[in-house]
């Protein structure tokens, strides 16, 4: 009882002073139901068993803890890329440094701006993923994104879009507290790439509705920015359709505190969801990844590769789950997380799940944490690679298999590249 | 070239000692075969001699052109120009063939303060040296060593080291494992490398290889020493009767 009793008395520490966005009708009652929905189920407290592993107290104190702003003077991440901009800065969106917010094939805006509009689509989906995603699993942060966020993007595809639209997230105050909600609609056949890439605040909390009709596609590579003391709580929400694909990725390298969860629901038979990630943490590094896909609908598939490398004290956890309906038959589910652990003072926690009422399915799951290879690393040395550079072709040799998930090979080589080029400028300190 | 003087070496966590006091000097431009029981100490002092952690040596010394090379990281011994082919070579997923070679042809020249090979010129080599092994672009393409076949694994062996270029070579059983034509390639990629000033050692079981990569000085090695030391004829009389003899009339 006083642990429920403390945990609603965060949320309303939490909440206290922050007034609601105001909005169109639709957003004020969505808004004004997520956060009676975060008061009755309280913030994630220690106890809790879905936090067994990553300690929320940071995540949902209520003002976030200082993080510094890392100047790395590389060039952006996804530069390269032919993309439609949208930055924000702290959390809120930047004009001047966006391209204009229009492109063929989709209906792009901010997220004020629809809320502000008394008939849009988005209406029917903005909080309601979110929503379906609070069952059988409380996601008090992300009810809390849905009443307190005041910008996004929503983005709804009608077609092939011809380049991805690319989320940056600028990170520029020491004490920014971010909530970004995006809500994206692939209709029937179309087409969408998101691209995010940015530490984006201090404390940020982002949540992203995914409703891929029909036949729709829609993949997504994050790569969460690098700055050491940010603190960030994600939720991608995402229910697919007949025959349509979601396929994410993320990367997160640095950051104090990550949590990272995934909540797919396959509604639509011959469905195909892959998620993956790459971790690498260094130190103060606690990253936590938080899969649970649903299967609800006939031979449709599903697919997690997570990948964490960890030293000097680095923890990851992988928390995933794949639930199997008694509707949902020939399903195809399969699920690996794996760690590389530098040295003994880091770890790994995984709690791999099945849950299946369907009996023609074909389900498997398996953890691993290990330390590098010496045979492997002995034999590189032994050709005249130096340890640490040989240790490093491992790694990331470790994590390209993660990496292999991403789809576009641009975009995979370019994270490839990155990861290289972050090591090498380790090695040489 | 490499001087091994009264070697002892035992396992770094057991009290097992492998090597007991091994005395062997090679000098430029020689061919040495080591022969020799299983388990008798071969492997185990060509992994000394290149660094593999997990022994200790208890006792004597071994240089490579007069410099202690035992306190040395195995990487250091490379760029000096000392190469091991592998008895087992691993496979290495996730590590392009190709990448591979060049990390390490490019971190042996900087260690010797010379400059990194162009893409160019780095192709050209490789497509030259995989050309006279019968080493297909597929082959390249794939991660060390992954899903090669036993003889293609003995192959992508000699091919590093032809691309490397290395003074001391230690071949480790490569011929095991190969079939009469493979045995042939790798025997004439080892011997085109064969110059005044590169060294040799090589591991073998079988006379075959030795006939066609000849040998200056042939060694028996037993129970963690060199027992006998004699010319290529000591070679015929193992093939011929065994190792029983020769253990006999040492004892
Ligand atoms: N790491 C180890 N742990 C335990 N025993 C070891 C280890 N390394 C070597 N040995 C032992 O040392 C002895 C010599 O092994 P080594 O591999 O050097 O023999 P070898 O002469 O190469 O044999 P082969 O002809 O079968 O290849 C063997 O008895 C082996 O079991
Ligand atoms: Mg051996």
């Amino acid at each position: 009882m006083a642990v429920a009793e403390a945990k609603r008395e965060a949320a309303e520490a939490r909440i206290a002073d922050r007034p609601l966005p105001k909005g169109a009708k639709w957003a004020d009652e969505a808004r004004a139901a997520a956060l009676a929905r975060v008061r009755s189920m309280g913030l994630p407290g220690r106890r809790d068993e879905y936090w067994k592993f990553t300690n929320p107290a940071t995540l949902v104190q209520a003002e976030p803890p200082a993080a510094s702003v890392l100047e790395t003077g590389e060039s952006p991440v996804f530069g390269a890329v032919d993309r439609l901009k949208v930055v924000f800065v702290d959390g809120v969106f930047d004009p001047a440094q966006s391209d204009e917010l229009a492109m063929e094939h989709i209906e792009i805006q901010r997220l004020s701006e629809a809320a502000g509009t008394d008939i849009h689509w988005a209406r029917d989906l903005y909080g309601a993923l979110e929503t379906r995603g609070q069952t059988p699993v409380d996601r008090p942060l992300a009810a809390l994104n849905t009443a307190l966020a005041e910008d996004g993007v929503v983005i709804r595809a009608t077609g092939r879009a011809p380049k991805p639209v690319s989320l940056i997230y600028l990170h520029k105050s020491d004490s920014s507290d971010a909530y970004l909600h995006h809500v994206i609609r692939v209709e029937s056949g179309a087409e969408l790439t998101v691209l995010e890439n940015g530490p984006a605040a201090a404390r940020f909390n982002k949540v992203m509705e995914v409703d891929v009709a029909d036949g729709g596609t829609f993949h997504h590579v994050c790569a969460q920015g690098r700055d050491h003391e940010r603190r960030s709580a994600t939720h991608v929400f995402a229910r697919l359709g007949e025959e349509s694909v979601f396929k994410s990725f993320t990367l997160t390298v640095n950051g104090v505190m990550t949590r990272n969860e995934c909540v797919i629901e396959l509604t639509g038979d011959r469905a195909v969801t892959h998620v993956a990630g790459a971790a690498v943490g260094d130190g103060v590094f606690h990253q936590d990844d938080t899969v649970f896909v649903t299967h609800d609908a006939q031979d449709c598939e599903s697919r997690q590769v997570f990948k964490k490398v960890l030293r000097n004290g680095a923890v990851g956890v992988f928390q995933g789950k794949i639930l199997v309906k008694p509707d949902a038959q020939r399903t195809d589910g399969y699920q690996i997380s794996q760690s590389l652990l530098l040295d003994e003072d880091s770890q790994f926690y995984a709690k791999p799940e099945l849950e299946i009422y369907a009996d023609d399915v074909q389900c498997s799951h398996g953890s691993t944490s290990g330390a590098i290879d010496e045979d492997l690393l002995f034999y590189l040395r032994a050709r005249g690679v130096p340890r640490a550079e040989a240790q490093d072709m491992l790694v990331i040799a470790f994590l390209a298999e993660a990496l292999e998930e991403i789809e576009d090979r641009t975009l995979a080589d370019e994270l490839l590249g990155r990861l290289e080029g972050w090591m090498a400028r380790r090695r040489q300190g | 070239m490499l001087e091994i003087k009264n070697l002892h070496v035992k396992l770094e966590e057991e009290d097992k000692q492998i090597i007991k006091g091994v005395d062997l000097k090679l000098e430029p431009g020689k061919v040495h075969a080591i022969m020799g029981p299983n388990g008798s100490g071969k492997s185990t002092l060509s992994y000394v001699l290149s660094g593999r952690e997990g022994y200790e040596v208890t006792d004597g010394t071994a240089t490579f052109d007069g410099q202690d090379i035992l306190d040395m990281d195995p990487e250091e011994r490379a760029a000096a120009g000392l190469f091991l082919a592998f008895q087992y070579p691993v496979e290495i997923p996730g590590v392009g063939n190709m990448t591979f070679l060049r990390t390490a042809l490019n971190a042996q020249r900087k260690a010797r303060g010379d400059e990194e090979i162009s893409s160019a010129d780095f192709l050209k080599l490789v497509r030259e040296k995989a050309k006279e092994l019968e080493i297909g672009q597929e082959m390249l393409k794939r991660p060390v060593n992954v899903g090669f076949s036993g003889g293609e694994k003995k192959r992508n062996e000699i091919l590093q080291m032809a691309v490397l270029e290395p003074r001391l070579c230690i071949l480790d059983e490569t011929d095991s494992g190969l079939d009469v034509d493979a045995m042939k390639l790798v025997a004439d990629g080892v011997n085109r490398l064969r110059t005044e000033n590169r060294s040799f050692l090589v591991i073998t079981h079988y006379q075959r290889l030795l006939n066609h990569i000849v040998p200056d000085v042939v060694h028996i090695m037993a129970d963690g020493r060199i027992v006998k030391t004699g010319g290529p004829e000591l070679a015929l009389e193992v093939e011929e009767n065994g190792y029983g003899d020769i253990l006999k009339e040492v004892a």
